[in-house]
């Protein structure tokens, strides 16, 4: 796992690489609020998410929720085709309200 | 065993209609009965089904909209009161109506539009439209209402055709290595999910949360093909750390309904077995659901409400599986206990039962004349036998008179309600029992005897309150067993005969001579004769003058006999005295002028011999001084009008015989002894002979004739020297 952080200002840049599972869960959780705390506006990149589980997903959906209760922004960019999927599979493509880029092959068909 | 499967369906038709009306006539007195609301119920749910079976769509049509609302009734939406009883009960008259009319009609789909007209105003009068009033019925679609609850449950369109499952994960689903999201997948391997919904609402603020621990639930709208059990199975590995509930889709209500319709109903399942078996549930389910009965045993909840409740499934599957059961249960309690008999069967085992007898006097008979004393006790054991198995033959067609007592609830409503008067019918004595082809005879001539004694009989209200009686007329039906046969009783606390009106119109009628005198007895007898009604004014109950005869006519051809007593201002009483039954009896032989006569057993006080000093003769009536008892007799011999040469003999034998509180005596030549008789009816051309029954087979192969006492003591009681054929001497 890494969190790579930029910060510009009240914009939070985050990225995740690896695996967002229950073996991280954890960590990220640590990481994530605390920044979340001190921000007025987080970017996730999860273009080197290699796999979500469902802890990671309520890692999100957790985040999701806070950021709303601060009154704050979070945006989900780049998903990869592991984040994708899942948000397929529980069709919550709209549920972050983030834009996604989805290549055609990932689609299922 | 009956065959044809239209005459069970009419059978059963019968019965339920039966068993409606006198729901419903209970339901008056206590309305919220639930038992009584249930019978209703099933009444019309049993017989659309089985109309349905048959294709008599418009006995389907109608029962089911009746059904809805006896539904209503039965959950407490709807009210039972006056107004509708009687609506209730004119629908099950249209139901009959219906079936009769299905079943004559050439097509069971169609019924005249006649019938139709009157079954939609039945139905709009049964389900007024609501007018702004919320506790009025919903007036159709029953089907909507369990639709509705199905709707509710699943919070879901019912129209959607999914599976409704509901996943709620534990807290260490994740740490114990079930991740919702696999189990997801592979779910949809199995067929399509059409929706799904992540609910969050159970995760904690974030300082109570815990980012292994699951806080995820699920509810999914699936399609498949996959049955219940295939569904559950993939929810296999999660099932101590998940919370599962799988709603089957509307289609599969649907099939588990037919289903549960084409189960046998030969034996008594467990709901929970029922459910599994039609594949609404599974094992685990009930197992489940049985645990959580276990465990709250205080609150004793229904397994079908904690299924309902646990959402494991409809609640108008469990209704229809419930109802299901209690059908099975009451035709396994049924079968258990009755086994339906062809009556034409039954009344040829009574006549072989019948020979039988005659063939064991026979041969009685004859091992008395080879006198061995072997065969005597083999004989005997024997007759023994045949004596048991006559009374169980004779048995089985004893039914109790409490049924037919019981159709007269309905026949006094309606009528009283007609006259305008108020009349109570109390039934006493229905347990009695007698042969179920004398019952059936007796139907025709008591409803007469009971219309008459509302109409004649019992006064209006004001009436009565003017002779100072309660305004409320009390008719009394009475059965009870009487030295072999049975009396039925029908009484009221009416106005009473007046014999003085009889009377004279029996003298205008012709009936009688002015100047001869009657007891008041006498004179009420003269009520059965044709051609007399004491009431002035015809109505369209009773009172046309043909009545009572026909009813006289009708007992007597059962072997009966009928009285009537009354007292002015107090009532009347019409009394029927009955053979217990038509085919068997135990009898007296007697030999008379070289002929042998049977007298009913029961009907024999005592016998004992006379002296010629005890005989008196006044006039042209007999008498017997009996221990100081004067008794009328005659001699068979010379009531049979038989000439022999035999000179009388110094002492004779008496017979006395009794009927009721009379008694006579019948003088004979010889005393035979006890015997079983089967009783053979003499054909048309001995219509005319009085004094006897019918005729009987002995075992020597001779004939006898059965006397019939009652008829012997009228007659003697009426005329001093009575001939068996009238003007022969």
């Amino acid at each position: 796992m890494t969190i790579h952080l930029e910060e510009d200002g009240e914009t939070c840049r985050l990225a995740i690489e690896g695996e967002m599972s229950i073996y991280e869960a954890a960590d990220h959780k640590n990481g994530l609020f605390e920044r979340l705390e001190g921000c007025r506006e987080m970017v996730l990149d999860l273009s080197g998410v290699g796999e979500l589980d469902s802890a990671g997903l309520q890692l999100l959906l957790m985040l999701k929720r806070e950021a709303e209760a601060g009154g704050k922004r979070l945006q989900l960019v780049n998903h990869s085709q592991a984040v994708y999927a899942v948000l397929e599979l529980l069709k919550m493509e709209q549920h972050f309200g983030d834009p996604m880029v989805i290549p055609a092959e990932w689609r299922t068909p | 065993m009956t065959n044809d499967p239209r005459e069970a369906f009419v059978q059963e038709v019968d019965e339920l209609l039966e068993a409606m009306e006198s729901a419903l006539l209970s339901l008056e007195e206590t309305p919220e009965d639930p038992e009584l609301l249930h019978t209703l119920f099933r009444a019309m749910h049993t017989i659309k089904g089985t109309a349905g079976v048959f294709g008599f769509d418009p006995i389907v049509d109608f029962t089911h909209r009746v059904e809805g609302v006896v539904d209503g009734l039965r959950s407490g939406e709807r009210a039972l009161d006056e107004p509708l009883i009687a609506i209730l009960l004119s629908c099950r008259d249209h139901t009959l109506a219906l079936v009769q009319a299905v079943l004559e009609g050439e097509d069971p789909s169609q019924v005249s539009a006649d019938l139709l007209g009157r079954g939609q105003q039945l139905l709009d009068r049964l389900c007024p439209e609501p007018v702004g009033d919320l506790t009025a019925p919903v007036a159709s679609a029953p089907d909507g209402y369990g639709a509705a609850k199905v709707e509710k449950l699943a919070g879901r369109e019912a129209a959607d055709d999914y599976w409704i499952i509901s996943l709620g994960f534990g807290p260490d689903a994740l740490r114990n290595g079930m991740d919702p999201l696999s189990f997801l997948r592979y779910l949809g391997s199995l067929g399509e999910i059409v929706d799904i919904a992540t609910r969050t609402d159970r995760l904690p603020p974030l300082a109570d949360f815990d980012p292994e621990s699951c806080y995820l639930s699920f509810q999914i709208g699936f399609q498949s093909d996959a049955d219940k059990a295939t569904i559950e199975g993939v929810f296999q590995f999660a099932e101590d750390d998940c919370e599962i509930d799988i709603l089957p889709p509307r289609s599969k209500i649907e099939e588990y309904l037919a289903l549960l319709d084409d189960l046998p109903e030969a034996q008594v399942q467990r709901l929970g077995e029922i459910l599994v078996k039609i594949g609404a549930l599974t094992e685990k389910e009930v197992a489940q659901a049985l645990a959580a009965q276990a465990a709250d045993q205080a609150s004793a909840r229904p397994l079908g409400e904690i299924l309902v409740g646990r959402h494991d499934i409809q609640r108008s599957i469990v209704e229809q599986a419930l109802d299901k059961q209690e059908k099975s249960k009451s035709r396994v309690a049924q079968e258990g206990r009755y086994i339906r008999v062809d009556a034409l069967r039954l009344g040829q085992l009574i006549t072989q039962v019948g020979e039988l007898v005659i063939n064991t006097a026979a041969m009685r008979v004859a091992v008395q004349r080879r006198d061995t004393d072997d065969l005597q006790e083999v004989v005997e054991r024997v007759e023994a036998l045949v004596g048991d198995i006559r009374d169980n033959a004779l048995q089985l067609r004893m039914v109790q008179i409490g049924e037919t007592f019981s159709r007269f609830r309905r026949v006094v409503r309606d009528v009283s309600k007609e006259l305008g008067k108020e009349i109570d019918l109390v039934v006493t004595g229905g347990e009695t029992e007698l042969d179920k082809t004398v019952v059936e005879k007796l139907n025709d001539p008591l409803t007469h005897l009971v219309r008459n004694a509302m109409d004649h009989g019992i006064e209006t209200p004001q009436e009565r309150l003017a002779c100072g009686k309660p305004a409320k007329g009390t008719l009394q039906l009475n059965a009870y067993h009487d030295s072999g046969r049975i009396l039925v009783e029908i009484r009221d606390d009416g106005a009473g005969l007046d014999p003085q009106r009889i009377r004279a119109k029996a003298e205008a009628r012709g009936l009688v001579e002015p100047e001869r005198n009657l007891t008041p007895q006498e004179t009420f007898r003269l009520i059965f004769e044709p051609g007399l009604s004491t009431k002035d004014e015809a109505s369209s109950l009773s009172g046309r003058g043909v009545g009572m005869d026909v009813v006289r006519r009708n007992i007597e051809a059962l072997r009966g006999s009928i009285e009537l007593d009354s007292q002015p201002g107090q009532g009347t009483k019409v009394s029927i005295s009955l053979p217990l039954t038509l085919a068997i009896i135990d009898g007296f032989l007697v030999g008379a002028g070289g002929e042998q006569y049977v007298i009913p057993l029961a009907q024999v006080a005592e016998c004992v011999e006379i002296g010629r000093e005890q005989a008196l003769t006044h006039g042209d009536r007999h008498h017997v001084n009996l221990r100081g008892e004067v008794l009328p007799y005659l001699r068979l011999k010379e009531f049979f009008g038989i000439r022999s040469g035999a000179a009388r003999k110094l002492r004779e034998s008496l017979v006395v015989v009794r009927v009721g509180h009379a008694k006579v005596g019948l003088i004979v030549d010889e005393l035979h002894g006890e015997l079983q008789t089967v009783i053979k009816p003499l054909g048309r051309v001995f219509e005319n002979l009085k004094g006897v029954a019918g005729a009987t087979v002995l075992g020597t192969g001779d004939i006898a004739l059965i006397l019939d006492v009652q008829q012997l003591t009228a007659l003697l009681q009426a005329h001093p020297q009575p001939q068996a054929v009238s003007g022969r001497h």
